[in-house]
């Protein structure tokens, strides 16, 4: 039982570990992918298939997708055995890393504001992450 | 009126996709093996299921009624209201998934939800 517990918990950490690693990977992805199309000024119906045939053929973007696919997946695995009530709070913690890391490896200013969101973000998600994933809730 | 139509139906049809999702992969059961094949054919399994669907159209439903938000509101509004998600979330999992939600889950669901809003008010 014991085992089951500890093998079961290692999955839901590194399943939590790559969700969070492959939505912030997608969204910066897609992002830097949409900086490289450039802004869409003109919303009219002929200039909008171009920008879709630029979106769409630029590799940035397609790993952005995969990224988010792959992230996608690790959600659907999570919650097949996981509660939901779970995996949603817990998984804000990615929130919280982009703002930590785009402080130290971006150099980014983070506002007082901003830093006692991520505190109140860390100290929700070890909150619910000392529960148990499954059932118990307690 | 319009605004707070539209946050409320982002934040609940959100949450309706997630407890769709959830409850399409609770039918499944646990995932036993991570051998490529096998989740292959285990997530194979999971589109199959009509719950599955209806969760993916309640989050593009909710994706399309942020971006319509986007365009006249505000963000600065309208994204730390929308980690009023994970509230709605925590009554979803409770209520229809019957998932036992403990008094210290829902402090860890609060702290959340006032540090997204928090973060995004910046």
């Amino acid at each position: 039982m014991h085992e089951f517990k500890t093998n079961q918990h290692n999955k839901t950490y590194a399943l939590l570990a790559a969700l969070v690693l492959f939505s912030s990977l997608g969204n910066v992805l897609l992002s830097k992918g949409m900086k490289q199309i450039g802004e869409i000024l003109d919303y009219s119906p002929a200039a909008l298939p171009p920008v879709f045939l630029r979106t769409f053929t630029n590799g940035t973007i397609w790993l952005g997708i995969a990224s988010l696919l792959v992230f996608f997946a690790c959600y659907l695995l999570l919650l097949s055995w996981a509660d939901f009530s779970y995996v949603q709070p817990v998984s804000a913690i990615g929130y919280a890393a982009v703002a930590v890391l785009s402080y130290f490896m971006l150099g980014e200013i983070i506002s007082p504001t901003r830093w006692i969101g991520v505190f109140f973000i860390c100290a929700g998600v070890a909150l619910v992450g000392g529960t148990e994933p499954r059932g118990a809730g307690d | 009126m319009r605004t707070t139509l539209f946050i409320g139906i982002t934040v609940l049809v959100g949450a309706a996709g997630d407890i769709s999702v959830t409850y399409a992969m609770k039918q499944i059961g646990e995932v036993q093996s991570f051998r490529p094949a096998v989740l292959f054919r285990f997530l194979g399994r999971a589109f199959r299921l009509v719950w599955m669907w209806i969760g993916i159209a309640f989050m593009a439903l909710a994706f399309f009624s942020l971006l319509a938000l986007l365009s006249w509101a505000d963000a600065s509004l309208v994204v730390p209201a929308t980690a009023l998600s994970y509230v709605a979330g925590a009554f979803g999992a409770k209520f229809l998934l019957h998932e036992n939600v403990a008094t210290v889950r829902w402090a860890g669901v609060l702290l959340v939800s006032m540090g997204v809003a928090l973060l995004s008010i910046g």
